[in-house]
């Protein structure tokens, strides 16, 4: 009997979640029958699409975190062409036909405005289509590896020329000609390092390694006798993830010192910095268009808000501030169009400029990328970046790379 | 007249296929376009839960590497898609690891017949190569299913490293046109729909006539006594292996679906994460049974649209509570649910009998 109390009890609990759950459905149906469109009533319906769980969770929580503050405080100041924002939060799950899913059910079910989500160029693969053929616009606020350019994206990161040729470009001319290329094995480090071969080739460099491991890789003994025996000058890191705490902690027990030999990574920013521990990174390198510690009035402010939101424990890095310039950028472009739809809204972000944390950045009409100022900078004790170098103007995106003749073969194929 | 010479057992297995039939002929007037196309793509699951059921929940051998099988048709279909798409042109992938002409072997695919072809008889090829060397070596239970996990690993392996063949990580994506008609038109898609349907209903039709012919009765007899029916005279490792490939072929048909309805195939699909999912369909809507397999898949897969829409955050854990749920109270599954109902129902019947109270008869 006492059997049977428990057994009735878990299936009133089982009932209950799939009642819970069917309320949850109900409210955005009837939310997306009163409003057919996404901007009619009081309200614009605006689409979140970050990996809450699964390995990316880790990083692109922290996305949606600056996306939703950005929706918050717009919504603060009244919202946008008078109506508040109601983000749509979906969640990718680390998956890539997931965010085609979810991206498909935000734009067809909830009919949002506009969406802001994605990190791995993987998950931007997957989209692209979707939002291609729905016609709808997808802002994404991650670095990537360029040659690429769809109408129905705006990039909010930085392309190539942006953060891996500048990159090349100091280390030639302040750390030395010999290059070592290390890189986690799927489409972003291959093609940044068939970039920078070609670079290395007309700049007077000279590779001496380059080797990619897979993703989630941690044994680095092998990779690291032979940089041993390839005495580079330079070590340009595209690994992802896990891997970089293996390899900077081996590096360390094999007796190299970033004085040794200069590392410059492109994917590891603050938040990363506290996942490998600052002890084995400090005097490494690193080039990104943002850091916590950008001095600008707006980064201030940004900092600030963030930290009083999420907590004091909480940093800021470069992909995070790209989502949040990201919804800033699309919310201006909407004022500036008077409406959501998006081809207008394309055509008024063409040239919009805004004060962003990193700086002025403005959209480029032709590529959808935005203008973006280059800054390197070094892994101090405390966690931060030092800034080194900057471009001092923000450079004009070129994700094809059409302005560098040494690139030809690589722009001409696509 | 028949009816009333049917079991009653029977009778309600006709009404339930009836109202599946029916509900899957209404489905396209009811759901929304992105809805029919979810149905349709856990409709391409169901397919491979009956695959699943047939050698885990007749023939008592649990595969664990049934995502392998699925991932090869898929990549057999988008192979195909891609090429199509590229009007000639190398796949951009290709293009960007530094290949300049097409590999031979995507070369075939450039033909449908070809691709259909390859995406059903790859996997049951490797699954029976893989069966050849594990059943005659009487390998079974855990150590099978260990072996097929490890075949996990090697494909999931080889396919991200071999980047410029596969796509990586990325996979295959970016397809366009099918027969010339854009895989994006609501009319293409409902046509895809259709087709799930009526294949869904032809391997459903081909298992229920495996399971009930005498090579069925063989399969369930070396799921409870592989020995005894070794020492009849049979030769159990060619049922298994037999039985192991078109479970295999199953899979990678429902791959291809997959690929149609999706647009996308990447390893990450073919991963021991959808490996084991594929098996918990069959365990939660009762394996054993051939509607549990397919309700299982759709029920599950409905189930974690909804959490995962209502609560982006914490759907996982839903997920969870339904499966231990689902485990601990059901352990013959979902389909198992109307027999447990019934006997609760007849102890009940027979205990208000006793206090002298009579309810007629349901």
């Amino acid at each position: 009997m006492r059997k049977n109390v428990w057994k009735s009890g878990v299936f009133v609990l089982l009932a209950s979640m799939l009642v819970l759950a069917g309320c949850g459905k109900n409210e955005n149906k009837a939310a997306s029958t009163n409003e057919a469109e996404s901007d009619s009533g009081n309200e614009i319906k605006v689409g979140i699409l970050h990996s809450l769980s699964g390995t990316m969770a880790i990083s692109e929580v922290s996305v949606k975190d600056a996306e939703m503050m950005a929706i918050d405080e717009i919504n603060a100041k009244g919202g946008v062409l008078g109506k508040k924002l109601v983000p749509v939060v979906e969640d990718g799950a680390s998956d890539w036909p997931t965010f085609a899913e979810k991206a498909r059910k935000l734009i067809s079910e909830d009919e949002v405005a506009t969406v802001f989500g994605g990190w791995t160029s993987s998950s931007r693969k997957a989209m692209l289509p979707v939002f291609e053929e729905l016609k709808s616009l997808l802002w994404y606020p991650v670095q990537y590896e360029g040659l690429e350019q769809s109408p129905n994206i705006m990039y909010t990161g930085a392309t190539t020329n942006q953060q891996i040729v500048p990159a090349v470009s100091w280390l030639l001319e302040n750390h030395g000609k010999r290059f070592f290329l290390l890189g986690s094995d799927y489409v972003f480090p291959r093609t940044a390092n068939k970039i920078i071969k070609e670079q290395l080739k007309v700049e007077s460099g000279e590779l001496v390694g380059e080797e990619y491991t897979p993703l989630g890789h941690t044994d680095y003994a092998t990779v690291i006798a032979k940089i041993k025996e390839a005495k580079p000058d330079v070590i340009f890191n595209t690994l992802n993830g896990d891997s970089n705490v293996a390899f900077f902690k081996q590096m360390k027990d094999a007796g190299i010192s970033p004085k040794d030999i200069t590392t410059l990574s492109v994917s590891v920013a603050e938040e990363e910095i506290r996942g490998i521990g600052v002890d084995v990174l400090a005097g490494t390198y690193a080039a990104w268009n943002y850091y916590q510690t950008t001095d600008t009035p707006a980064n201030k402010t940004f900092v600030e808000n963030y930290k009083k939101k999420y907590g004091a424990d909480r940093v800021t890095a470069d992909p995070i501030e790209a989502g949040y310039d990201a919804v800033y950028l699309w919310a201006a472009a909407v004022e500036k169009a008077g409406s959501t739809d998006v081809e207008k809204v394309k055509e008024a972000a063409k040239e919009l400029e805004w004060d962003a944390p990193e700086g002025k950045v403005k959209i480029d009409g032709e590529t959808q990328h935005l203008y973006k100022t280059v800054r390197i900078g070094e892994v101090q004790s405390d966690g931060q970046f030092k800034e080194v170098w900057n471009s001092g103007d923000p450079v004009k995106p070129d994700p094809y790379l059409k302005g560098y003749t040494w690139a030809a073969s690589l722009s001409e194929s696509k | 007249m028949l009816l009333r010479t049917m079991p009653p057992q029977r009778i309600w297995l006709l009404a339930g296929y009836a109202a599946a039939a029916a509900a899957l002929f209404c489905a396209p007037l009811v759901l929304s376009d992105f809805r029919l196309n979810l149905l349709a793509k856990f409709l391409a699951y169901a397919i491979v839960a009956l695959g699943l059921d047939l050698i885990w929940g007749y023939t008592g051998i649990l595969s664990l590497g049934h995502g392998v099988f699925f991932g090869l048709g898929g990549y057999a279909m988008a192979m195909y898609l891609k090429l199509n798409a590229g009007g000639g042109r190398l796949p951009d992938f290709m293009d960007w690891s530094g290949l300049t002409a097409l590999p031979w072997f995507w070369k075939p695919f450039g033909s449908l017949t070809f691709a259909v072809l390859a995406g059903i008889l790859l996997p049951m090829l490797l699954a029976l190569v893989l069966g050849y060397f594990t059943f005659r070596n009487r390998i079974r239970g855990v150590y099978f299913t260990i072996l097929t996990q490890a075949l996990v690993i090697i494909t999931v392996t080889l396919f991200i490293g071999q980047q410029a063949y596969t796509g990586g990580t990325n996979g295959v994506t970016g397809y366009g046109k099918l027969f010339g008609y854009s895989l994006a038109s609501p009319d293409t898609k409902r046509f895809l729909y259709w087709v799930t349907v009526v294949l869904l209903f032809g391997a459903f039709s081909l298992c229920r006539y495996l399971v009930k012919s005498r090579f069925g009765k063989v399969l369930r007899a070396i799921r409870d006594g592989e020995n005894r029916v070794r020492f009849i005279g049979y030769n159990p490792a060619v049922y298994q292996k037999v039985a192991f490939s078109i479970s295999a072929g199953l899979a990678g048909l429902a791959g291809m679906l997959f690929v149609l309805h999706v647009g996308i195939i990447s390893p990450s699909m073919m991963g021991i994460v959808p490996s084991i999912e594929m098996v918990l369909w069959v365990a939660i809507g009762g394996r054993g049974t051939l509607g549990g397999a397919v309700l299982g898949a759709i029920l599950l897969n409905s189930a974690k649209s909804a959490f995962s829409e209502s609560y982006p955050d914490i759907w996982i854990l839903f997920m969870g509570a339904l499966f231990v749920v689902v485990v601990v109270f059901l352990p013959k599954g979902a389909a198992g649910l109307f027999s447990q109902l019934k006997r609760v129902g007849r102890r009940k019947a027979a205990d208000e009998g006793a206090n002298g109270v009579r309810h007629p008869a349901v």
